[in-house]
């Protein structure tokens, strides 16, 4: 009852809106050939956080490279390679989701946060515009920033990576204030569902918000090798930035707006089309 | 801008002393949170940026020695929301490496499971509210992690008003440009009707005598 009226961008208890396809869609669109055998192998996966611990059980592996955004005194920053990391535990878990759901990405740290996850939006935007201009295939962005004078250069980015090939997936902020860069059309925009399900996600009919993955309650790798059960859009963001990573391991090559097409269409509360009538 | 807000504010204070008001609004909060998620203890720090502390402005429940008391703004579960600026829940602060367990075992109650919220305004963190040990439940659900940001939003809204007031005191107790205008409106309010009128009157005149004119 409650969740009918809050203004937040989580799925609420009421339920999933059910979205049916035209009849006239040509092809129904199934998980099997969204996903392929599921394991997004060799997709480029960029997570933009606090680093990554390589060493940490649930990351399962090298990373492709890590980085890390230092900043001069006037907030230009410069990306240098980076042997610390992940100085909060957040990254980690976010690489951790990642990995257990596209084994065969390749994820690279850019570490823009401190420990308290504080990194200010200079950060933020040098380090989005590397991993952008590094052609990574998925940028992970499981954070936003509430200072508006950061906005347009934002933009300019997800714009830039809509263009070239790059699909930012991006949480919504987990409280009823301005952030960015999430609400940007270009940006796979996304909040948290309550189902305790890391395969079961959702399209919103009504954006800003476009998707709803698992984000309460998630089990996940954090700081000093520990697991801690967290919850927050954070921890829904990486589960769809692993299906985005599938869908461009089965089909290499697919621009932002396809991959968010097929990522619809294979959405748990997403039915009809030609399917419907057996084609 | 600011300065208008300001001088805004400063008339406004002639008539209105809002910064009284300040702790058991804070108090009301945090007895407010406490109640809505059935804890056993809430509070709520503010962050003296000059300091670079959090500092305990209200509690309510267990902890109420704590009232005053400041911390590094770093610390702990609310050191991290702050920086964060993002809702957190943590069932299990034992297992969670941001905990301020040293903090915690010093003050003589310690928290199994802690929710907390950042008071955010804009671009600003105004502190932290926390919620301490709201009864277990199978688990987390969605209602109660967008409660918990929307009550901390508008406590924040409402914490901004007061500051406004502060602001506005200031310039009452100020030697400063805008501390006339305060004195001449509470003068004005503590007027009887005929001077009021008359007052009215006169700043009528010097207003289109400031008016520039076409």
């Amino acid at each position: 009852m409650i969740a009918d009226e809050l203004p937040a961008w989580s799925l609420g208890d009421a339920g999933v809106d059910p979205v049916t396809l035209p009849s006239g869609w040509p092809e129904a669109l199934d998980r099997s050939w969204a996903f392929g055998d599921g394991l997004g192998t060799g997709v480029r996966v960029a997570i933009v956080d606090s680093g990554v611990d390589a060493s940490h059980p649930v990351v399962a592996g090298p990373l492709e490279r890590a980085v890390v955004v230092e900043l001069d005194h006037d907030g230009r920053g410069t990306v240098e390679e980076d042997a610390v990391g992940d100085v909060s535990g957040h990254g980690t878990a976010c690489a951790g989701i990642i990995r257990a759901l596209a084994p065969g990405c390749e994820l690279t740290s850019v570490r823009v946060l401190g420990a308290d996850l504080t990194g200010g939006g200079d950060a933020l935007v040098a380090g989005l515009r590397w991993a952008v201009h590094e052609g990574h295939d998925v940028v992970n962005l499981s954070l936003s920033t509430t200072k508006a004078r950061f906005a347009e250069a934002l933009h300019e980015l997800t714009d830039l990576a809509y263009f070239g090939g790059c699909l930012l997936v991006a949480s919504a902020h987990n409280m009823p204030v301005a952030s960015w860069p999430w609400r940007f059309a270009p940006v796979l925009s996304v909040a948290s569902h309550a189902r305790h399900d890391s395969e079961t996600f959702f399209h919103n009919p009504s954006p800003p918000v476009e998707f709803h993955a698992r984000g309460i309650d998630v089990e996940v790798g954090w700081g000093g090798g520990t697991t801690i059960r967290a919850s927050g859009n954070s921890f829904a963001t990486p589960h769809m930035s692993a299906m985005a990573a599938r869908v461009l391991g089965a089909h290499p090559g697919l621009r932002p707006f396809e991959v968010k097409t097929a990522l619809r269409l294979s959405a748990n509360n997403v039915k009809g089309g030609a399917d419907a009538h057996g084609g | 801008m600011r300065t208008e807000v300001d001088l805004r504010a400063a008339v406004a204070a002639g008539v209105l002393s809002a910064s009284r008001g300040r702790a058991p609004l804070l108090q009301s909060i945090a007895d407010v949170a406490r109640a809505i998620f059935g804890a056993r203890a809430s509070s709520i720090m503010l962050f003296d940026e000059a300091r670079a502390e959090l500092v305990f402005e209200a509690v309510s429940g267990e902890g109420e020695e704590l009232l005053g008391r400041r911390i590094p703004k770093d610390t702990g579960i609310a050191g991290w929301v702050l920086g964060a600026r993002d809702p957190i829940v943590v069932d299990d602060v034992a297992h969670d490496p941001r905990f301020a367990a040293d903090f915690a075992r010093g003050t003589g109650y310690v928290p199994q499971g802690i929710m907390a919220a950042p008071l955010l305004l804009e671009d600003r963190a105004l502190g932290v509210l926390s919620i301490l040990d709201r009864p277990k439940r199978a688990s987390l659900s969605l209602v109660e992690l967008d409660l918990l940001g929307l009550f901390a939003h508008q406590s924040a809204v409402a914490l901004e008003l007061f500051e406004a007031g502060r602001r506005a005191q200031a310039a009452l107790d100020g030697d400063g440009e805008l501390a006339v205008l305060a004195r001449l409106a509470a003068a004005l309010d503590g007027q009887g009707a005929e001077g009021r009128s008359a007052s009215i009157a006169l700043m009528a005149a010097l207003e289109r005598v400031l008016s520039p004119t076409d």
